[in-house]
Order: structure tokens, then sequence, then C-alpha cells
């Protein structure tokens, strides 16, 4: 078996590999198509929907800039620096990544609950608290997304040649100012690629939502939780609600394909 | 709408050969049967004597309980097992009609088992076993004074209810109605445990629960009664299913939970005889 440009495929590769593509592609498509065609703009219209889908998006993009700003400094940290323990920190940092979601929520909960070992003080001091609320949700979010973009950027950053820093360093530039307008530019696919990744990730969050933040129409239910809910007493509206947020995530990976390949 | 077809169906001979087993109560089910029947296979003889694994679909507010009755029914009967899923009743009924391998369900109210029922998937009339009414869950000491269901409308309360979904909210929100009151919660929590459990963790205030959740968790909550409760009885039904692939054993099992003793142990969880 040969496919195109000369280069044979061993079949010993193409089976298992087209096996995987089935694997991942097929409980998509049935997805489409047990959707409820006829049904679909009824439920689409419908404000809970939209409620859902714009407060996911909403969260999901916070979630993202929160990741953005402490996720990015911390890459540069884990990449541009040594320090004592720092294998250990980059494997900790890793550690949403693998924890079940609904691990994140319970151990959120233990730290910024209303009791929680940051929460009390939160709520003693300032009156905060973040359970039950969409500033939950966005922390929830941002706890399992934000190691994604971590890990690419310190890739990207470890790639990156850093003569051009040291060449802005020799023309007395600071070390920010190398950072600010040298690195910053340099790595900006990384950076993107990985803010993607990390928003589609916020976007399917559910776990650590469910139990950290709750579920309440128009202020913790996000699309994720809407479907779960839906499917206990109405599964057309559960899977009407999945194919859209199926839809959102494809548009924008494709609208972001671009970048995205660049990156890796 | 119709509710979805199965996705998938395991192979279940054991199901259309369950009744001529009931008939001769021999405990040759293993032979036909799919799974974990292995344990009384070498038993041929027509004892009546039960064996292999009871997997039992129930409500989350039976947990505590049917794990009880699960431990009595194996010490009483050598050879079983009984394993559970628990969980909120709506999400047990969907499983079952979408040919998970179950034996029996019991759910939290009859609506939920009307799903069951109405796909063909349950063995006869589901019977009504339990009964259980809401109770206010609070901290324990009940700092906010809370007395009365109209307590929980105070603004700085953070009272969580089940989603209107699962039976314990379709509960709540009976209440609530009968009593005229509106009540905004924090959340709706998707199934009875969890509502209690962000009372337990003290991230919630109240919680609108089951009395018997209150019971199971001991000295952590505190239950306050209320009159409108009373509007909210749920009843709780229990059902062989069709396809059960160890059909005997689960019928015992169900025979067991409606018995004398079966109805002391849920008794002492604070349900109410039916």
């Amino acid at each position: 078996m040969r496919a195109g440009g000369g280069q044979g495929v061993p079949l010993p590769l193409l089976l298992p590999a087209l096996l995987a593509l089935a694997f991942l592609l097929v409980p998509l498509l049935a997805l489409l198509a047990r959707a409820p065609w006829q049904s679909m703009p009824e439920q689409l219209t419908s404000p809970a929907v939209w409620q859902a889908l714009r407060l996911s998006l909403v969260c999901a993009t916070a979630a993202t800039v929160v990741s953005l700003v402490l996720g990015v400094p911390l890459a540069w940290l884990l990449a541009r620096t040594e320090f004592p323990g720092r294998g250990l920190v980059r494997a900790l940092v890793t550690l949403p990544l693998v924890l079940p979601p609904v691990v994140g929520g319970v151990a959120l909960l233990m730290a910024l609950g209303r009791n929680g070992v940051v929460g009390q003080w939160l709520d003693a001091w300032f009156g905060i608290s973040l359970p039950f609320t969409t500033a939950g949700v966005v922390v929830a979010e941002a706890f399992v997304a934000m190691p994604f973009l971590v890990i690419s950027v310190e890739g990207t950053l470890r790639a990156a040649d850093r003569r051009y820093e040291e060449a802005a360093a020799t023309l007395g530039a600071s070390r920010f100012t190398a950072f600010r307008r040298v690195t910053l530019p340099l790595i900006a696919p990384g950076i993107a690629a990985g803010a993607v990744l990390a928003w589609a990730r916020a976007l399917g969050e559910f776990g650590a939502t469910i139990t950290f933040a709750g579920n309440f129409p128009g202020r913790t239910q996000t699309m994720p939780l809407a479907v779960y809910l839906a499917l206990q007493s109405d599964p057309e509206a559960a899977i009407a609600l999945s194919v859209v947020l199926l839809a959102v995530s494809i548009a924008v990976l494709a609208g972001l394909r671009d970048r995205w390949m660049t990156a890796s | 709408m119709t509710r979805p077809a199965p996705l998938t169906r395991l192979p279940r001979s054991a199901g259309a050969g369950a009744a001529v087993l009931l008939v001769l109560g021999a405990a040759t089910a293993c032979s036909s049967s799919g799974d974990g029947d292995e344990v009384g296979s070498g038993s041929g003889s027509a004892s009546g004597k039960l064996s292999g694994t009871v997997t039992v679909f129930a409500a989350a507010s039976l947990t505590e309980s049917f794990t009880t009755l699960g431990e009595r029914f194996e010490k009483a009967n050598p050879g079983t097992e009984v394993t559970f899923n628990f969980g909120g009743s709506d999400s047990l009924a969907a499983g079952i009609t979408s040919g998970a391998p179950a034996d029996v369900f019991a759910s939290a109210s009859p609506k939920t088992m009307k799903i069951v029922t109405d796909a063909g998937d349950a063995a006869g009339t589901p019977a009504t076993f339990v009964r259980n009414r809401l109770e206010i869950a609070t901290l324990p000491g009940n700092p906010e004074g809370i007395s009365s269901l109209k307590d929980l409308t105070e603004p700085e309360l953070k009272v969580v209810l089940c989603d209107k979904e699962v039976p314990c909210g379709a509960a709540a929100q009976t209440a609530l109605d009968a009593s005229g009151l509106k009540l905004t919660p924090v959340s709706y929590e998707q199934d009875v445990k969890s509502a209690l459990t962000k009372v337990r963790l003290k991230e919630a205030d109240a919680a609108l629960v089951y009395k018997t959740d209150v019971h199971a968790a001991g000295d952590k909550v505190e239950g306050v009664d209320f009159p409108e409760a009373a509007e909210a009885v749920n009843d709780y039904p229990i059902a062989l299913l069709k396809d059960a692939p160890n059909a005997v054993a689960a019928e015992a099992f169900v025979a067991y939970v409606r018995s004398d003793e079966g109805r002391r142990v849920l008794a002492d969880a604070g349900f109410l005889t039916p």
C-alpha cells in the first residue's frame, strides 16, 4: 500500500493510524448523525442555551487571559532561570493536566472555599467568596487550563534562540526590556498556540467547575454543565447542546489554524 | 420526541431465560448468564441456593441504607455479591434504557421509574417500598437560626437546591410552590448528595435535602423539619429489570428489601413506610 509522493507507508503503521483516526472521529460523527436537526433551531434559540453558551465563552476567555498574565511569566521563569527544585516545580505545574478535574474542584474548595485555607481569609477580610460565582468558574477553568499554556510557552522559550536576548543585553537593555521587546515577539506563535489550547480546555471544563462553582443558570452554568444536566431529563437537548459546543470548538481551532500550526 | 434507541445491547440470552429459571428455582442461571456468575457454577443442584452478582442501580439517597442491606443480604446468602451504582435517578434511568447491565432499579421518584417502564425495561410492576420527605440541612448548631422554609428566602443566606431535573429538586420545588415562597439558591446541584456536601463543607448555609440524607450525615449537619415537607413526599419504587443478568438473585434481593428486616433498616435510616 502506497500513499502519494513516492514515500511508502508501511501497512503496520497505516492500519493503526487509520484506526486511531476512526476512533477519534466516529464518536463526533455519531453525535452529528443523532442530532435532532428538526428541533435544532428551537433548541438553540432558547434563552437558556444562549445564556450558557455566552457564559462559557466569557469564562473561557477570562480564564485564558488569567493564564496569559500569570502563565507566561511562570513559563519564562521555568525556561530561563536556575533555582533549586526547578524540576520539581515544573512537574507540579503540570499536575492539573493529569489530575481528574473533579479532584481539582475539591482542591480548589479546600483552598478557596468559604471555609478554605485561603478562602476563609478572603471572606473575612474582603468579603470575597468564590464558590457559586462566575469568578469561581473562571478560577476553576484557569486552574485546569493554565498548565497547557505554561508547557506550550516554556517549550517555545527553550527552542527560541537566546542570542537575540544576549544581543539586546549587550546593547544595554535590561532583562525585562529584553523580554518585552525581543523575547515576547519571538515566542508569540507559541503563546498563541498555548492560549488556544488553554481556551479550548477551559471551554470544555466540567468537573472542577461543577464541584467548585456549582450550577446556577446565567451565573455558573456553562455549556458542559448544561449538557450534563440536560442529559438527565432530555437527551435530545443534550445532543443539540453538544453539537453547538462542538461547532464552536471547531470554528475556533480552524480560525486560529495558521498560528496554531506554525507553533510546533 | 422519542428517546433514542439503546446504543448498545450487551448479549443477554439470560434475560429470556430468566422466567424459566425462576420457575425452576435452580441455581443454574450462571450457565446462561453473561457475567459474574462463576461463583455458583459448581452447584448444579436445584437447591434454590442463590449465587452471583446482583447489580443494583439505586438513587443517591439510598446509598447508606442500601449498602447496609447489600451487606446483610450477602451474609444471609453466601455466594452472592451485591454491587451498587448510586447516582441521580434520572441518569440511572438513562443508563438502564441505554442497555446498562443492571438487575434492579430503585428510583427516588415514580417519574424516573416511568422512564424505565415506558421503555419496557422493567419486569412486572414497580412497587413503592419507602417514602421520603424533605428536611432543611443546616450547619451543626444551626448558627443562622433557621426554623422554617421562609427563613431560607433571606437574601444573605447561601442555600443550595437539587436541580429541578432530579427528584429531590422536583420535591423541593413542590414544597416551595405549596408554601408560595420564591427561593433563589446559589446553585442547583446535580444530586442530593452534592447538595448536602456543600453544607457539610460549610460552603452553603442550608440545603433542601431528604431527611434520610441529614440522618446519614450524622452530626456533620443539623436537620430542621418544616410543615410544607408533607406536600412533597417522594415515593421510591423498586423494580426487577427485564434484562437482568441475574434475575433469580435479583428477585431475592428485591424481596429482601421489602421484607420486615429490610423495612427496619430503611426505617432506621429515616425513611417512611408506604
